[in-house]
């Protein structure tokens, strides 16, 4: 019966029901955003390492070697020499070295010299080598060739066949200085979730010789991708490399690093989470103003159903009920709005880093969210449902005669 | 032994500002058999609404007793009287207290709803017998002020009740409606065996009831007030 109740004093109040469940859903919405984006993007960004343990790259900060390296983010802090490349690739510890060179675009889109190994020998994630879509192929060394990350292939509307001509820094500037050399798309790498699909792939030494670039700086690199032989064997290098203060940096390991700068960002993170929380508090005190401003009308219809036989628990249940009953359409309503706010949220994500989010993973937010929402309810419609049980029937039926 | 037996009945309100208590309602006895039909005229202010809740145990004695069905309804906890009133007990209000948010099948339907349960077959066929069948999905603003006492009629049949309590019921009826939903009540009434207690000020509504007594003869509240 007490459902009876609750679904027609909804049907009753339709209009206060919808906009107070409306602002349930939106606070909801943007509790489960924040929280998967946050959780997400930090599990997702301290795991992408594209399949290297460490970068080595010029004396300065391990995060921006990472964010430049690995993200394809930030300006390089500075470049190492070919004999740099050299010492570290003949290092026991090491398995594969592969030297990239940064320092043009092509619309914003970070072109990257490379060599042809990456695609062949590195597997970016476990038992995942990168792999050209139809009709296309790794680049060749010494050719103006070009190989696309699926992401930017698809914003700029490339495929193999397409020629363009790098623009000279890692911003684009459209009255900056264009390269003249004239390169030719020869493969789009099949998608891979990570920032590789945000960048042009050319080879190495067409980013060091490019007319226009530094001839004394032609045999110099951005940074040295680094895959170990065994994960443990970075701390030795660490040791070696960062310890005796050379002009070398070796950022390992990656995911740490990536960590720390969830970190720092830490306090961005809370005040969005207290912020998506008062939002919840005000939306549970609209479920509390709602039902509450609406008492002096249901007091007649409480009065009749007590006088029915109503007991004083029923009349509570069914007010509390309703709250809850806002609490769970509002909360499920927070679905539809969280899965417009976070596919919106991880869009930008990818474009910005080339991370893919999947937010529409299970998070365990997905069932706690909703009953703290529907908690808060509860709890917001206790007050109405204490006048409830307090009515006095006698005196709100009809005068006393 | 009587449906309904009371004895001693006292209810007071305490007076604002500690100016002692105000004596609503004192009955020295009062009977009726079950099935029976009684009528008892009443002045406005003379607390026969008081009495009325009094017996449905909406409100509890100061003192006294109320047997209804051989049960003492001032012995009883709040729970219990609404128990009892969901059970035992129809009532039919002067303004009809309809819930406006409720069809008309709904309305007849709560009526049940907290004693033995919804009927809906039985809800069906007391608003058919009030010559309502057709209205089952109405809300009570799309009837007549006639017709939404036809629907507090079968409301309150609805529980098979022992006992109907009726608070001036005909007041807000013209005198067509009113005398159809006095013959109505007392039809409907007789045939459940539910006995029938009306209080009302009207005296045409009171002359067609063979047993009548003047609530104001019997509340001794108002006598002792008067002497």
């Amino acid at each position: 019966m007490i459902w009876n109740l609750i679904y027609r004093s909804m049907r009753q109040h339709l209009l206060a029901t919808l906009v107070t469940a409306a602002s349930i859903a939106l606070a909801s919405g943007l509790l489960l955003t924040v929280w998967v984006v946050k959780t997400q993007s930090a599990a997702v960004f301290a795991a992408t390492n594209s399949g290297f343990d460490a970068v080595l790259g010029a004396r300065g900060s391990k995060l921006q070697l990472v964010l430049n390296a690995v993200f394809h983010l930030e300006a390089s802090p500075g470049n190492i020499t070919a004999a740099d490349y050299e010492m570290i690739r003949h290092q026991r510890e090491v398995k594969t070295a592969i030297p990239i060179a940064v320092g043009d675009n092509f619309q914003g889109w970070r072109i990257v010299g490379t060599v042809e190994q990456l695609f062949t020998e590195v597997e970016y994630l476990p038992g995942r080598h990168y792999a050209v879509g139809a009709g296309g192929r790794f680049f060749q060394i010494g050719k103006l060739e070009a190989v696309v990350g699926s992401y930017a292939a698809r914003k700029l509307g490339w495929k193999v066949g397409t020629t363009f001509r790098p623009y000279h820094g890692l911003a684009y500037d459209p009255n900056g200085e264009q390269h003249e050399e004239v390169y030719t798309v020869v493969g789009v790498l099949e998608p891979t979730n990570t920032p590789v699909d945000r960048v042009v792939w050319i080879p190495l030494e067409g980013v060091q010789t490019m007319k226009g670039h530094n001839p004394l700086a032609a045999t110099d690199l951005s940074a040295v991708l680094i895959q170990l032989r065994a994960p443990e064997a970075g701390m030795m290098l660490n040791l070696r490399l960062n310890g005796q203060g050379g002009k070398l940096t070796l950022a390992y390991p990656i995911g740490t690093i990536v960590a720390e700068l969830f970190n720092k960002i830490a306090w961005f993170d809370q005040v969005l989470t207290l912020v998506a929380w008062l939002v919840a508090v005000v939306a549970s005190g609209s479920v509390l103003v709602s039902i509450y401003n609406s008492m002096s009308a249901r007091a007649r219809d409480i009065a009749i159903l007590r006088a029915l036989g109503a007991r004083r628990r029923t009349v509570f249940g069914a007010v509390v009920g309703e709250a809850a009953a806002i609490g769970v359409i509002g909360s499920l309503a927070g679905f539809a709005v969280f899965a417009g706010l976070a596919v919106f949220v991880a869009s930008v994500i990818q474009a910005q880093t080339g991370v893919v989010l999947q937010p529409l993973q299970w998070n365990a937010v997905f069932w706690w969210g909703p009953a703290v929402f529907t908690g808060l309810c509860v709890i917001g419609g206790l007050v109405p449902a204490f006048k409830a049980y307090r009515l006095s029937v006698a005196e709100t039926i009809a005068p006393v005669s | 032994m009587p449906l309904l037996e009371i004895k001693n009945l006292v209810k007071a309100y305490a007076r604002p500002g500690n100016a002692g208590v105000h004596r609503v309602v004192d009955v020295a006895g009062f009977t009726l058999a079950a099935g029976a039909q009684q009528a008892l005229r009443g002045e406005s202010g003379t607390g026969k609404t008081t009495f009325l809740n009094l017996i449905a145990g909406i409100l509890a004695p100061d003192s006294g007793s109320i047997l209804l069905g051989g049960r003492d309804l001032a012995s009883l906890g709040e729970a219990g009287r609404d128990r009892l009133r969901a059970e035992t007990i129809g009532y039919i209000f002067q303004t009809f207290n309809l819930l406006q948010g409720h069809t008309v099948l709904e309305n007849v339907e709560l009526g049940m709803a907290f004693g033995r349960g919804v009927d809906q077959a039985r809800a069906i066929a007391l608003l058919r017998r009030v010559g309502l069948g057709e209205k089952l999905g109405h809300y009570p603003r799309q009837l007549s002020t006639g017709q939404q006492q036809r629907v507090a009629v079968a409301r309150a049949l609805a529980n098979q009740p022992q006992l109907v309590l009726a608070d001036e019921p005909t007041g807000n009826l013209d005198r067509r409606n009113a005398r159809e939903a006095l013959h109505l009540i007392r039809e409907v009434c007789a045939e459940t065996g539910a006995a029938l207690l009306l209080v009302s000020h009207d005296e045409r509504v009171l002359a067609a009831f063979e047993h009548m007594q003047d609530f104001a003869a019997m509340n001794r509240a108002l006598t002792e007030a008067a002497q």
